[in-house]
């Protein structure tokens, strides 16, 4: 499914990542088209996040090139990737716990000010017009998002799933093409699963977002993706409609030896903050 | 409350201030002048370094270097060409310090040429130091502090070495001015904190890898908090060559720095106004707690005055207030009216409700 004249929105061309020894990601190519959600799923250690921290900026990748909307973005900051139009949220979540729910989003906002230090100072009409525009603009996203209520509110005390959905809100102020989400579901139950499932399908068709969805339980990303990519030891070991993976014998073999893993209690693979 | 209402409160604690300032200038003497004095420029010094440390949270140990650099650069240009002269005996100043000098009415002019070049300071320091992730920058901004302080003791044709340099003119009405750039300072800083670089600053000291996700560039904003709380360090170093009008590389030392880590902890780190409290406290308990130094006889038993025994007691102090009050006096917020306006009308009401409840 590519509209736009066949250009991917985001490719990835034989990156590797490397971490001393330890090969995170190897090799790993992946192609989005505008408007699609895809998944990416695969155990933990899989190299999941270190895909969204090459891509983002986070690291720089040892080999391999990232192209976001036909421009190479390999290298850059995190800021400059996010001013082009990526966003992504975090595996544990990543907010600013001091400022108010409403301030989150603001952060977000400050990049696109126009104004300079000293009009912030000294209240130029310029900055003022604009404070009051980002503010109004929060808010609307807050309402957009279902968090108008607790605009005034500090973010850490808000409750678990509404602190991802903050998560999210903040991306999203971003005004990104492309939103990348990491394991948003963590830690929710089964009913807040699938009302941030819903969320999320509500969020790509109203902002006409293209999205990477990274779950750690496949039944979850079944859903909602039409498409899921299958990582594991870093490598791409399948890609195909939820069905196609679901009956996979090698993506069934490494969600098992996960399994088999965990029960032996070796650690060894484990997580890395997002 | 009404934004209208708020400003006016805040304007009438201006005047409030000034009127007292008018009054103190004619009224006290020379040492309750002083003590004012050292409490405003202790309200510069400490609400600037708030702004790294506190509001964007990088630790910063160079605020004496800071100062250092402000106080001898405000001096060089104020100090009258002849006293110059008086002072460098051993080794002239270098040209054209030597031959020229700023008349004594053009000190803001020296006053911002010290912020300037503490900031150029700041922002030279900050180049090497906030490129790196980590506690690089206390380690650097501790080394520069020492470096300024090496500089001031060695560069005798600037400086004048360990001696010092005095006979720095007196300023005329110094209250209004320490107190104006007391005034100007919080409402310079608060401004910028309120502002979309404060969140952005307040973002990277809640969390610096989620803020450069959401667009935050991280060295541009460090640096800024970094050069403008070098800018207005280097104010409160020429207000005190002022003050004390002999300056020399021992009153710069990380003692200094220590006094203001003191007071921004105490005031509780990121609030500007705990910053305000905290530095006219501490410059007064610093003169009542004179007792505690000096020779003590009681009856037949002489008690010999110990130096040092004041930040004895100050440090004893900050670990009571750490332990009751973890996050500092204003636990990291802002004294505002509005905050005023909830205690007081929440007191009224549970007092009403008390004695609703007694009556039943
Ligand atoms: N910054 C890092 N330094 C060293 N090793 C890392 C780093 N980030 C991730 N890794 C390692 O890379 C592998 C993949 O991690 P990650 O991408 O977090 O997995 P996933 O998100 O799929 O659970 C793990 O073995 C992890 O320990
Ligand atoms: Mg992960």
């Amino acid at each position: 499914m590519e509209p736009n004249g066949g250009q991917p929105l985001l490719s990835l061309r034989n990156v590797t990542m490397q971490f001393g020894g330890l090969t995170a990601l190897d090799d790993f190519s992946l192609e989005l088209a505008p408007g699609e959600l895809l998944g990416l799923i695969g155990p933990n250690g899989a190299g999941k996040t270190t895909v969204f921290n090459v891509i983002t900026g986070q690291f720089a990748p040892t080999r391999g090139r990232i192209l976001f909307q036909g421009r190479d973005i390999t290298g850059w900051r995190p800021d400059r990737v996010t001013a082009a139009g990526i966003a992504r949220t975090f595996q544990n979540i990543r907010l600013f716990g001091g400022l108010s729910v409403l301030e989150n989003v603001l952060v977000a906002y400050h990049v696109r000010l126009r104004s300079g230090v000293l009009g912030a100072i000294f209240r130029s009409r310029l900055y003022r017009r604009e404070e009051e525009q980002m503010r109004r603009e929060g808010m609307a996203l807050l309402e957009r998002v279902g968090l108008a209520e607790v605009a005034r509110e500090e973010a850490h005390g808000l409750p678990y799933g509404q602190q991802r959905r903050l998560e999210i809100a903040r991306a999203l102020a971003t005004h990104p093409r492309l939103l990348l989400l990491d394991e948003p579901a963590a830690g929710m139950n089964p009913e807040e699963t699938r009302q941030l499932m819903g969320f999320i399908q509500h969020i790509r068709r109203e902002f006409q977002l293209t999205i990477l969805l990274i779950e750690h339980d496949m039944q979850l990303v079944m859903g909602i993706c039409e498409r899921i990519r299958v990582l594991d030891y870093g490598q791409s070991i399948a890609e195909g409609t939820p069905e196609q993976i679901q009956r996979n014998p090698r993506v069934i073999q490494a969600y098992l030896g996960q399994a088999e893993a965990d029960e032996e209690g070796q650690g060894a693979r484990h997580d890395v903050a997002g | 409350m009404k934004s209208i209402y708020k400003t006016g409160l805040t304007l009438a604690g201006l005047a409030l201030l000034f009127l007292l300032i008018g009054w103190a200038n004619g009224h006290l003497n020379e040492y309750y002048s002083r003590v004012l004095n050292t409490a405003a420029i202790y309200i510069v010094a400490a609400v600037s370094y708030n702004l790294i440390n506190g509001v964007a949270g990088q630790f910063s140990l160079g605020p004496n270097g800071f100062m250092a650099i402000g106080a001898y650069v405000t001096t060089l240009l104020i100090l009258p060409v002849s006293q110059k002269q008086a002072v460098w005996f051993l080794q002239p100043l270098v040209w054209p310090l030597r031959a020229y000098s700023l008349p004594l009415w053009l000190f803001p002019v020296a006053l911002l040429a010290g912020g300037a070049a503490a900031a150029l300071g700041a922002f030279l320091i900050g180049i090497p130091a906030l490129r790196l992730r980590g506690d690089y920058l206390a380690i650097a901004t501790f080394g520069f502090g020492e470096i300024i302080f090496v500089l001031a003791n060695n560069i005798i044709p600037l400086t004048n070495g360990p001696l010092g340099i005095k006979g720095i003119p007196n300023l005329p009405y110094l209250l209004w001015v320490t107190w104006g750039c007391a005034v100007l300072t919080v409402l310079a800083v608060t401004s910028l904190v309120n502002s979309s670089f404060g969140r952005a600053l307040k973002a990277i000291r809640e969390d610096e890898v989620a803020a450069e996700a959401m667009g935050v560039a991280l060295f541009r904003h460090k640096m800024l908090a970094l050069v403008v709380s070098g800018f207005f360090g280097g104010i409160a170093g020429g207000l005190l060559a002022f003050l004390v009008s002999t300056i020399s590389p021992s009153a710069f030392t990380f003692f200094m720095t220590f006094t203001l880590l003191i007071i921004i902890v105490l005031g509780g780190l990121g609030s500007t106004t705990g910053a305000v409290v905290t530095a006219v406290i501490y410059t007064v308990l610093q003169e009542l707690l004179r007792v505690v130094e000096s020779p003590l006889d009681l009856g037949p038993v002489h008690i010999p005055g110990i130096s040092g025994m004041r930040m004895v007691v100050i440090s004893a102090l900050l670990i009571a207030v750490m332990l009751f009050y973890r996050r500092g006096l204003f636990g990291g917020r802002e004294f505002s009216w509005d905050w005023l306006w909830q205690k007081w009308t929440k007191r009224k009401g549970t007092s009403w409700n008390q004695t609703a409840a007694s009556r039943s």
